[in-house]
């Protein structure tokens, strides 16, 4: 009955056993850009191939959640910004939506959509700059991720003339958003959308066929379809290993089912297709993003009725699911019908995603191993809550 | 699928198994299974496995803290007063057990649906906090309740690699639970918890305070 494999770490054979060579046990971080934050792991080396590795997090953990019980449920809304800090506008959407799921909240057209064109300019910066950030790991010191922060300065300055801050956005209500949109922001935001084909020609041209990313990437860290299900991995890298599964499709939340896009697959789930999908999502982004900014209609952000203050939902529980940039983020939300949560949740892609980590890079070179962790897209923020 | 007849297919793949639905009235109507911890891992496998079910995929894994309660309630009694029967009230003051409560959200990547949610509860929240892990099943498990064990302290068996995660390892006390003091002095940590709420004491007292 069972086709799924159970996990299971197998090491390879020590050769300390061998009398030949020696372990060298290596802590990697927690200090160091390659890691993404202050990240640390715990690697066994044989010589230069990775025998073991841990992972240790937990530096930048504020006990979220802790914080978030004593809010009231408004006002846990500024620090889900800070979970993943580089895509804070789809924080913001995957709490509003469990808020709402929890009471009952309806979102007004014209706010589905600004939720739709701001998450997927959020996922637009977050892989272009998770493709600059990969590159640098790999030593190509600065110029893609010059490339790649170019566009994102742009989409940045768009949030700023939106919400009034540029990565701190807290820029969702329950039940809709805070602020309409600027007058000529749509132009604004048109006339940049027409010029992102020519930006991925460009950054495709630069790196796709380039001989040093594919000797870095192709064969490495290759990760099998049962053990990205297994492990729970979601986002770009699942589907990197050919799982379709994207809950824009699955779930068709907000207002999803509405736009032509497709979802793309690797084939191999090694760091180049993981590294590949993201620049074909970059391009799906962009066709959802025309067609949301034409269709786009006028009326109400926010539903009058809906309670900002004195916010207490009735006893329950909910949880509500986005496609964040990075896999599933979840919020998970238990009201005991007073103004905080009794219970606030995240569930983080993150960290989740970070289970597999080991079993990726063993057997691989200690320098795969930033190629590979690179490659997974992780923000501390999000990781240790 | 109904999680009616999800429940009635467990009690008839998994014999022996205590199953309760309990129901969530909020809007978002999404009704949760508790499972006995005896049975866990056979429900979870048979979730996982079952051809039209294939709960491939554990999203979240949460810990949740009900603290023992004191309930009192006012009830009316009859009582024979200088003779004469008279209803009178009374407090009653009942007891209830608080409980460590483990909540997984399961979907299924293969057959697009979900969630199930399943719920599986301590015997009290001090000593019997033993429950199983379920990272066997879904390996996606194995962070989270690492999460639970270091926040919330419940001790998953069979988990392979039970450490703290978050918190560092010389920490003593479970910091999500609702009676978690904060200590005092920020300073020093991180020595140990208990060391510093001591040394907080003594201060106190030479200070001339309580």
């Amino acid at each position: 009955m069972s086709t799924v494999t159970e996990p299971a770490r197998i090491y390879p054979a020590s050769p300390a056993d061998t009398g030949e060579s020696q372990l060298l046990e290596l802590s990697m971080g927690p200090q160091h850009p390659s890691t993404h934050g202050v990240f640390r792991m715990d690697v066994v080396l044989d010589g230069e191939r990775v025998m073991k590795l841990k992972p240790v997090f937990g530096y930048l953990h504020r006990n979220h959640e802790k914080i978030a019980e004593h809010e009231t449920y408004l006002g846990s809304m500024p620090y889900t910004d800070r979970l993943d800090y580089i895509c804070s506008l789809t924080n913001n959407w995957a709490y509003a939506l469990a808020v709402e799921k929890l009471a009952g909240i309806q979102v007004p057209e014209r706010a589905e959509y600004i939720r739709v064109i701001t998450a997927e300019m959020t996922r637009f910066l977050n892989h272009s700059a998770l493709i600059g950030f990969l590159t640098q790991d790999m030593g190509a010191s600065g110029t893609p991720l010059m490339y790649a922060f170019r566009e994102r300065e742009t989409i940045l300055d768009l949030f700023e003339s939106l919400t009034g801050a540029r990565m701190m956005c807290n820029y969702m209500r329950f039940g809709g958003c805070r602020v309409d949109l600027p007058a000529g922001w749509l132009d604004q935001a048109r006339k940049f959308v027409a010029t992102l084909p020519r930006f991925m020609d460009e950054f495709e041209r630069l790196l796709a066929s380039n001989e040093i990313l594919m000797a870095r990437t192709q064969g490495v860290g290759v990760m099998s379809k049962e053990l990205a299900v297994n492990a729970g991995v979601t986002g770009p890298i699942l589907r990197a290993s050919g799982v379709n599964y994207d809950l824009r499709k699955v779930d068709k939340y907000g207002i999803y089912d509405r736009f032509a896009f497709k979802i793309p697959l690797g084939e191999h789930g090694d760091t180049y297709d993981r590294y590949m999908i993201r620049m074909l999502e970059m391009r799906e982004s962009v066709k959802i993003l025309n067609q949301a900014l034409k269709d786009i209609p006028e009326g109400p952000i926010i539903d009058p009725k809906t309670k900002i203050r004195g916010f207490r939902p009735k006893p329950g529980e909910a949880y509500g699911r986005i496609e964040a940039p990075k896999g599933e983020l979840g919020f998970y939300l238990v009201s005991d019908g007073t103004a905080n949560p009794y219970r606030y949740r995240v569930r983080s892609s993150c960290l989740v995603n970070l289970t597999v980590l080991e079993q990726l890079c063993i057997g691989h070179n200690v320098a795969d191993v930033v190629v590979i962790l690179g490659s997974i897209d992780i923000v501390m923020g999000e990781v240790d809550r | 699928m109904t999680l009616e007849t999800i429940k009635s297919e467990i009690e008839t793949k998994v014999p022996g198994c205590v199953l309760e639905i309990v129901p969530n009235p909020s809007p978002s109507a999404q009704h949760s299974l508790r499972i006995d911890p005896a049975h866990a891992v056979a429900i979870a496998t048979f979730l996982r496995d079952s051809e039209d079910l294939r709960f491939d995929y554990c999203s979240n894994v949460t810990g949740i803290d009900w603290p023992d309660k004191e309930i009192s309630e006012k009830v009316k009694v009859k009582q024979i007063v200088d003779g004469v029967e008279k209803e009178v009230e009374e407090v009653r003051k009942s007891h209830t057990i608080g409980y460590l409560e483990v909540v997984y959200h399961l979907f299924s990547m293969e057959k697009k649906h979900g969630p199930v949610i399943l719920r599986m509860r301590t015997e009290d929240r001090a000593e019997q906090v033993h429950l199983p892990s379920l990272t066997p099943v879904w390996q996606s498990a194995e962070f989270q309740e690492r999460e639970i064990f270091d926040l919330y302290g419940v001790i998953f068996d069979g988990h392979p690699d039970l450490r703290r995660i978050l918190m560092w390892d010389g920490f003593k006390d479970h910091p999500m639970r609702k009676d978690y003091v904060e200590p005092d002095d920020y300073e020093y940590e991180p020595t140990a918890h208990d060391e510093v709420l001591e040394r907080a004491r003594q201060h106190r007292t030479v200070m001339g305070a309580q």
